[in-house]
């Protein structure tokens, strides 16, 4: 009884909002009020934020190594756009639309990730991600093909808020449902369901043997991953007002590992910081010399990896180990 | 510590962005040239630029009274980073005009920005219809894939090729092509047994050139985006097809200038039809050349370079015709230009805002130990018939 | 039908060429090593500049590839490469991306961004025809070319396996490195010389394939998809496991893409796919190996 009491007391304590992000929030939000010709590239941050930390739902939290998480950004921006062009224009059905495709999406997905080795993992969600960039471009007629999802007009959002050329309302909205989601998901993780994905992470093995249902686990956490990715991609539709192909590519894919592995994985500010760090420096960098930045930015990754990541972050992660599966 | 550094750093971010903040001089002419510089469509960003400094070196850099800016940002061949750069650029930059526009999605993408901000978008390099019909804002200087196709749907069946198959790569600019040239050439009597789409990411095009072998045409209709040109030319030769008697025609964009010359004697006698060669034996054409080549170690400028070049044209004189003004005076002022270009004569139609320009046909010739599209036909004043108004 | 059955094999294996050294580099070191394709690249760029150059003729330049993206793999190898061999993989998957990044840009850099073309020599440019009617056999030479390198590269690779004393060490220290290291075997110096092998041969593959799969400063991000499935479906323990998953995949590509044009992109994924989701350990397994 008492053991029992300490778990849940260490799981809750752990859950609860320290101060500094009593801080910090407020301090994102108000953001694109206070640095208003900065609102566009504050909300494409807050948009591939939202991309990475779902991410880090089955790369940090579980260790589902994954490449092809692209697949549900670009279904959920896909249905933002259609549903808003034929359907309805209201942002935040379109919101629940996507989002529920792409859930969809990734349950059906789930069933072939369960087996395999890492690089078997990489592979088969890369394929699908491929598979669903082809598919897109065929169906032309429905998706715009290469040319893309075009006349994305959203209707103001809640009624009263338009979508303003300054970008303005577009990154309150973002930020806000980054926000939204960064509290269910921190919710998520921090509960017993949490706990069991992290000791699935650590040794999948050990997490069987001791009554864990790993597969149920599994395909319940990789549906919820690619319900939020579905929200970012079509977040990103909305605010845009197009959808196009490179939604799937596999460097969207490859951009959001990038800022995951840069910020931390396991943590779910990682998603967030690293976002936030790889797209100023690809903006700043692109800035300064426009042919060659990607040279930069793989410096900085080689020099990243090389001085330790660790020192980027909280030194206290990194000894919980990223060992991804351990079975054989 | 986690906080501290994560706070630290995004308001350092934020506060180096936010800084210097770009005051809106009144006598500067804004220009904002927007360009895959990096990626698969960099060559496209490379000799469009050229081309842009190229005109304000030979031109001059101040218009109407107006120091003139060009400022410079690539967009990855991405449509989603094209639409915040360009918003970017006409809020906080407060440019006069966007420009350039690799891809068709980045041109589509930006269309709705400037309806919005009532800014004209000078399309260089986008070679689909439909894009002058995004928005009223729109002027193209590039060319559209039904211009250059139809002109050689109408010469091959004059010249003994009646049954020919289409091969273009699957995306939109392919698409026009091939729908224009097969309707053309089955209106004027003859057939297109097989129209082959070859997807974008295609390492090899063995097994549908193989298809078209098998099918024993009397020539072979290429379009694929610049840069796959030499790729098909060299399949194209190793597996007989020339010796099995089918001709390679096709648009210009597979013998663009920038590889021609690379390709080797297999090229020779190929037919395409396009609108800019940069062997067209103009006094104007010359002078872009050698000071274009001059200027970039010895580059030869390709039809990207004349969109580009072009481009500027018309932004030069639109702002003398507006005196420095942009908005709905600047894009009045683009309408309905006619002048001579590199290319040769061409204008802006007033009303589609698109170009009308003359489309080539040419043949690969050896001129000085180099290769050259050397044109021998000339259709006139082609508009695009790829409007749907 | 026939002639697309041969061009199917000339590609894969040239597929093969470019991606048995990964494979062998992730079975023996575990590392994921996505830098792989920038190996293939150099190995293009050097037969380009050496024929463009110095006129040197194709076939010397190929030993000259070999020998480039070798060296340069060895040298990497050793400075950057080795302190990574115990970190995770996503730390390995970051390093690999940012030394393409640099790769890319530096090479559009130096030489520039268009495609570049090579003239290859009279000999392998001809084409000979066997049969006739339906089951013609078109050969073009050069990829007959292609496919003789390959068999003697893998005649000669499978001869080092299993015949000399360095194979033995090789496979040894796959198979257990704490066990090889503690019978006496350099690990060290075989993960060297393996490395060094593996990026040389990528180089050759580059230099090969630079006539039928174009060389742009993009061409490691392009092809790297297509060296990671032959890896995945081949399974890292053996050296005919990616051989025949590259013929696979190579004649279902081309095959493919003739039958059914329109489906064409679509079969080398779904393939992937079904193989893996069949066999997640890949289709050529060897009994007790530990990945």
């Amino acid at each position: 009884m008492n053991v029992q009491t300490k778990g849940q007391l260490s799981l809750l304590g752990a859950s609860r909002l320290k101060a500094w992000e009593w801080v910090l929030w407020p301090l994102l939000l108000l953001a694109p009020l206070i640095f208003p010709s900065q609102a566009l590239i504050i909300n494409e941050i807050a948009i591939v934020a939202l991309f990475a930390i779902s991410l880090d739902m089955i790369l940090g939290y579980t260790g589902i190594v994954s490449l092809g998480h692209a697949a549900f950004f670009g279904l959920g921006g896909y249905a933002a756009g259609l549903l808003a062009k034929h359907v309805s224009a209201d942002p935040l059905t379109g919101l629940l639309a996507a989002a529920a495709v792409s859930a969809a999406a990734g349950a059906v997905m789930s069933l072939t990730i369960l087996r395999g080795n890492d690089l078997t993992r990489l592979m088969v969600t890369l394929g699908f991600a491929l598979i669903l960039y082809e598919l897109a471009n065929k169906l032309d007629g429905l998706t715009g093909g290469a040319d893309g999802l075009q006349g994305v007009t959203m209707g103001p959002l809640l009624g009263r808020f338009e979508f303003d050329l300054f970008g303005r309302t577009a990154a309150l909205y973002s930020l806000s449902v980054l926000l939204l989601a960064f509290v269910v998901l921190r919710r998520v993780v921090h509960s017993p369901y949490g706990a069991t994905l992290m000791a699935i992470r650590d040794n999948r093995l050990r997490a069987q043997s001791i009554g864990i249902p790993v597969a149920s686990r599994l395909a319940s956490v990789y549906t919820l991953a690619a319900g939020v990715a579905g929200l970012a991609g079509a977040l990103l539709t909305q605010t845009t007002g197009f959808a196009s192909l490179d939604l799937f590519d596999i460097h969207r894919s490859a951009d959001v590992m990038l800022m995951l592995v840069i910020g931390g994985t396991g943590w779910l500010y990682g998603g967030i910081f690293g976002a936030a760090v790889f797209k100023v420096m690809q903006d700043v960098l692109s800035n300064i010399t426009p042919q060659y930045w990607t040279f930069w930015l793989g410096l900085f990754l080689v020099v990243l990896v090389l001085v330790g990541r660790e020192r980027l972050v909280n030194p206290r992660l990194w000894l919980r180990g990223h060992n991804t599966g351990g079975q054989p | 510590m986690k906080r501290r550094q994560f706070t630290a750093l995004t308001l350092a971010a934020a506060g180096a962005l936010g800084g210097p903040a770009v005051l809106a001089q009144d006598n500067t002419f804004k220009i904002g040239l927007i360009l895959p510089m990096t990626g698969p469509q960099a060559t496209t960003g490379r000799q469009i630029e050229a081309a842009a400094r190229l005109y304000m070196a030979q031109h001059g850099d101040t218009v109407a009274g107006k120091k003139v800016q060009l400022i410079v940002k690539d967009d990855t061949s991405l449509p989603d980073v094209t639409r915040r750069i360009a918003q970017e650029l006409v809020v906080n930059d407060k440019v006069h005009v966007l420009a350039g526009f690799g891809i068709t999605p980045s041109a589509m993408a930006v269309g709705p920005i400037a309806t919005q901000s009532k800014t004209p978008m000078v399309v260089m390099a986008a070679a689909t219809s439909s894009i002058t019909e995004a928005s009223p804002y729109i002027v193209r200087t590039s060319f559209t894939l039904p211009q250059a196709s139809v002109a050689l749907a109408d010469w091959a069946p004059k010249n003994g090729l009646k049954r020919v198959v289409t091969l273009v790569s699957d995306y939109g600019p392919g698409l026009d092509a091939e729908k224009f040239f097969r309707e053309r050439l089955m209106l004027n009597g003859g057939q297109v047994p097989e129209s082959l789409r070859v997807p974008m990411r295609n390492p090899d095009f063995a097994p549908f050139l193989q298809k078209v072998r098998d099918i024993k045409p009397d020539a072979l209709f290429v379009f694929v985006p610049s840069g796959a040109g030499a790729a098909v030319m060299k399949q194209f030769l190793e597996r007989g097809m020339d010796k099995a008697g089918i001709k390679l025609i096709g648009t210009g964009d597979v013998t663009d200038d920038d590889q021609l010359n690379d390709m080797g004697d297999g090229a020779l006698g190929v037919v395409t039809s396009h609108h800019y060669s940069a062997n067209h034996p103009s006094a104007l054409n010359k002078k872009f050349t050698t000071e274009f080549a001059k200027a970039n170690k010895g580059m030869r400028p390709n039809f990207m370079a004349a969109g580009g070049y072009d481009g500027m044209r018309v932004i030069y004189e639109a702002a003398k015709a507006s005196k420095g003004q942009g908005g709905d005076a600047l894009l009045a002022g683009m309408k309905g230009q006619i002048f001579e270009s590199p290319r040769g004569p061409m204008f802006i139609d007033a009303q589609t805002r698109d170009v009308v320009q003359n489309i080539y046909l040419r043949k690969v010739e050896k001129k000085d130990g180099q290769l050259w599209n050397v044109e021998f036909d000339v259709i006139k004043d082609v508009k695009d018939p790829g409007k749907t108004r | 039908m026939l002639t697309i059955f041969f061009d199917g094999i000339a590609y894969g294996m040239l597929l093969f060429i470019l991606a048995v050294g990964l494979s062998v580099t992730m079975g023996l070191m575990n590392f994921i090593n996505l830098a792989h394709g920038a190996f293939a690249m150099v190995g293009g760029y050097i037969t380009v500049l050496l024929m463009q150059r110095l006129g040197l003729p194709f076939l010397l330049c190929l030993p000259a590839a070999f020998a480039g993206a070798a060296l340069i793999g060895a040298v990497l190898e050793r400075t950057l490469y080795r302190p990574l061999y115990h970190r995770p993989h996503l730390d390995q998957v970051l390093f690999s991306i940012g030394i393409v990044f640099m790769a890319t840009a530096a090479v559009d850099y130096f030489i520039g961004s268009t495609q570049q073309i090579i003239q290859l020599p009279e000999w392998l440019k001809g084409r000979t025809e066997l049969g006739s009617g339906n089951w013609i056999l078109g050969m073009g030479h050069y990829r007959l070319f292609i496919i003789a390198v390959c068999v003697a590269l893998t005649v000669g690779l499978q001869y080092v396996l299993s015949r000399t004393r360095f194979g033995s060490r090789l496979r040894a220290a796959v198979d257990d490195q704490r066990v090889a290291a503690g019978l006496g075997i350099n690990v060290n110096r075989v993960f060297l010389s393996t490395f060094a092998v593996g990026s040389g041969l990528a180089g050759l593959g580059g230099a090969l394939g630079a006539e039928v799969l174009g060389l742009d400063p993009n061409f490691p991000l392009k092809f790297m998809v297509y060296f990671l499935i032959v890896v995945a479906v081949g399974g890292t323990s053996s050296i005919s496991g990616p051989l025949l998953a590259a013929l696979l995949l190579g004649i279902a590509d081309v095959a493919g893409k003739y039958y059914i044009p329109k489906l064409g992109a679509f079969i080398v994924y779904t393939l992937m796919i079904v193989i893996l989701v069949w066999r997640p350990q890949g289709l050529f397994v060897r009994q007790g190996a530990s990945k």
